[in-house]
This record gives structure tokens, sequence and C-alpha cells, in this order.
């Protein structure tokens, strides 16, 4: 299959006939990274998008162009997406909460009229 | 009492030496390799003439020099110092590569050294821009290994041109012929021959690790000439493109 694609991703990976096991050997194709940014320290890593890279070296200079250029930023951590285990889409189900349980959740207690009044006793 | 000649003359060179290796950079806008590349690259390329700024800025508000967009661009070719090595043209990237990063790396070496200058002007700068050369370098030396390694082709390649820009390199640290001493003796900074090893300390160990083989230095002539006026055929149509739009119109404000 030729490939007249300029893109190194597209052009390195050698595809055979369709149906064939495709083998990509290290460092021969690009992987995606998943970049997490941290706004200030001792802030959490938000996850803010990929970038395409070959090595995790890269991917962390990458990420600094893609992300780090305009917004404040302390650090960056890269994670190859191929690395980061998820659900599977089908089991949202699991998540689907059952409405009597809203006691469960945080927002359940009610504490601001016990905080006020404390405030108000002082 | 610093010699302000001979200061004048090495903020002339480093600064000229930053605005055409950053216009050059600034070629591969929107040809670079792959997209995320093509922005970092020019990025540093922006960063590079920001530098170049700085420079001239000093010199115009501490020793009497023109305002840095004149002197920038309406000098004569005759009047510029920049090294050899910033004005070839860009080739195919493995040289752009190699040529960034022996650059970059001999700028961090040099700005590193005016932290501790007698010059006040150079430890503010060179303190001011160590996370930006920090990050030039770490991006050289990272596609250096990553291409490196990337097959026999790719690592002929950047064997090849390591081999022909390490003279042109060397280049970077011509002595000034009528100054170095002076700086020395006024701290302001170690001056070149000791830059060139410290350069050389710090290259070796990168080179070793993408195992490319550094050539038998002492058998290198460094391509000298630039300090002192003497331009490779590729400067001139650089200038004349650089300085076209402020040749339009050289009084306007912008």
């Amino acid at each position: 299959m030729s490939n007249d694609s300029l893109d190194p991703r597209v052009n390195r990976l050698k595809l055979g006939p369709a149906g064939e096991v495709v083998k990509v050997e290290e460092g021969e194709n690009w992987n995606i990274y998943e970049v997490f940014h941290q706004e200030k320290r001792g802030a959490h890593h938000e996850h803010v998008g990929c970038v395409h890279a070959p090595d995790p070296q890269l991917a962390l200079v990458f990420a600094k162009e893609q992300f780090a250029r305009r917004k404040k930023c302390v650090n960056l951590w890269v994670v190859k997406s191929a690395d980061i285990l998820a659900f599977d889409v089908e089991d949202e189900d699991m998540f689907a909460n059952n409405m009597e349980k809203t006691y469960r959740d945080a927002s359940g207690f009610k504490v601001m009229e016990k905080i006020n009044k404390f405030k108000q006793s002082k | 009492m610093m010699n302000n000649a001979a200061l004048t003359d090495l903020i002339i060179k480093m600064a000229d030496d930053e605005l055409i290796q950053g216009h050059r950079n600034s070629e591969w806008t929107g040809l670079g390799p792959v997209m995320e590349e093509d922005i970092a690259f020019s990025s540093m390329a922006q960063d590079k003439i920001g530098h170049a700024w700085a420079l001239y800025r000093i010199l115009h508000e501490d020793l009497g020099g023109k305002h840095p967009d004149t002197f920038a661009f309406l000098r004569p070719e005759k009047e510029f110092k920049s090294s050899h090595l910033v004005e070839m043209p860009n080739g195919e990237y493995d040289f752009s590569l190699m040529r960034h990063f022996l650059f970059d790396l001999a700028e961090a070496i040099r700005y590193e050294s005016l932290q501790d200058s007698s010059y006040e002007p150079f430890r503010l700068l060179s303190k001011k821009v160590k996370g930006e050369l920090k990050y030039h370098t770490l991006h050289a030396n990272a596609w250096i290994m990553q291409l490196s390694r990337a097959g026999e082709e790719s690592y002929d390649r950047m064997q090849q041109a390591l081999n022909q820009t390490i003279a042109l390199a060397a280049g970077i640290f011509e002595p000034s012929q009528h100054y170095e001493e002076a700086l020395i003796d006024d701290k302001v900074y170690p001056g070149e021959k000791e830059l060139y090893h410290r350069w050389l300390d710090r290259i070796y160990p990168v080179l070793v690790k993408a195992s490319l083989n550094l050539p038998e230095m002492s058998a290198i002539v460094p391509v000298y000439g630039g300090r002192h006026g003497l331009h490779t055929p590729h400067l001139q149509p650089l200038l004349k493109e650089m300085s076209e739009v402020f040749n339009l119109d050289a009084e306007a404000s912008w």
C-alpha cells in the first residue's frame, strides 16, 4: 500500500494487506500522549489534551509548546494514552446512581445553618 | 571602569548570532516535519530574536548605541559580526537540528558564564534567559537522541550533519582580535577559549549517548571571519529579506 502523506506518523507505518496484523516496532510509529497541566505548585495536574510524539521526552517538549505557552504553568505530566486503563463505554451503567442514595452525597449534608449560627454566637 | 569598546564588540557578535540564527530558524515556520515540532521550532526562533533585541537594547541604553530596530535592520553587511554557522541556509532538517544543538548548547554555556559577569546588564539578562535556554537545549538534546536511534539512514544523516557543522560551530568561539584580554581581565566573561572547552565538555556526553562520533577536534580548522565582518555569500540575501518590510518606511512607528 503506497501512502504519499508527508506526515511521518502516517508514512512510517508499513501497512500490509488488510486483515494482517500490523506489528509496530519501537520508534517506528508515533504514539499519542495525554497531557496533564499543573497551574501552581501543590495544585492537581489536570488533563488538557494530547500530543503525538516519538518518545516521552519529546512528548514533554511538544506538550510545553501546545499547553504551557499562554496559560500559567509550573509542571506537566505526559502519559502514553495506551497505558491508561479505562472502563469500557458500555459499562457506563455501573455509574448510574440509585436515586434513593442521595444521602450518601456530601451535598446531602445541610450545614450552612449550623455554621451561621456558630458565627453569630461569636 | 569598563572598556566600552570591548563590551560593544562582544554584545554585537552575541546579538548578531541570535538575530541571524533566529531568522534562519523562522524560515522553517510552516515547513516543519510535524505540526508540534513546527510550533516548537518557531517559538524558539522567536526566543532568539528576543535575545538579540535584549542585547541591542543594552547597547542602546547603556553604551550609546543606535535604536535596536535601526541597528538590526539598517546596518551594512560588513558591520555584522555573526558567525558563519548561523548564516548557512537551512538545508535539510538534519542540518538545521544539528546546528540548533551545537549553537544552543554554546549559547547556554555563554549565558551561564555571564551569571558571574562584572557587567550588571549581563547578569540580569543571563538570569532572564536561563529558563528559555534550558528548554532549548532539552529540545535539541531530545531530537539528537531520537534521530540518532531511528534507524540506519537517520543515524547516518545525523553523523553527516555533525561532520558538516562542527568546524562552523567551532567558529562561534572566534576570539576577538583586540578585546579578548580586556574582557577577561575585567571579568566580563571567561573568554572564547574557555567557553569553547566548556562547550566541548557539554556536547560530548550527548553525542556519546547518541552514539555519534565527535570528529577529532585538534584536526578541525574552525571557520573564522564572521566576527570581523567577513561573511559567507548567504548573509547578504538574508539581510535583504529580513529588512525588506522595515525599509519600506524606516521612519514608520509600529
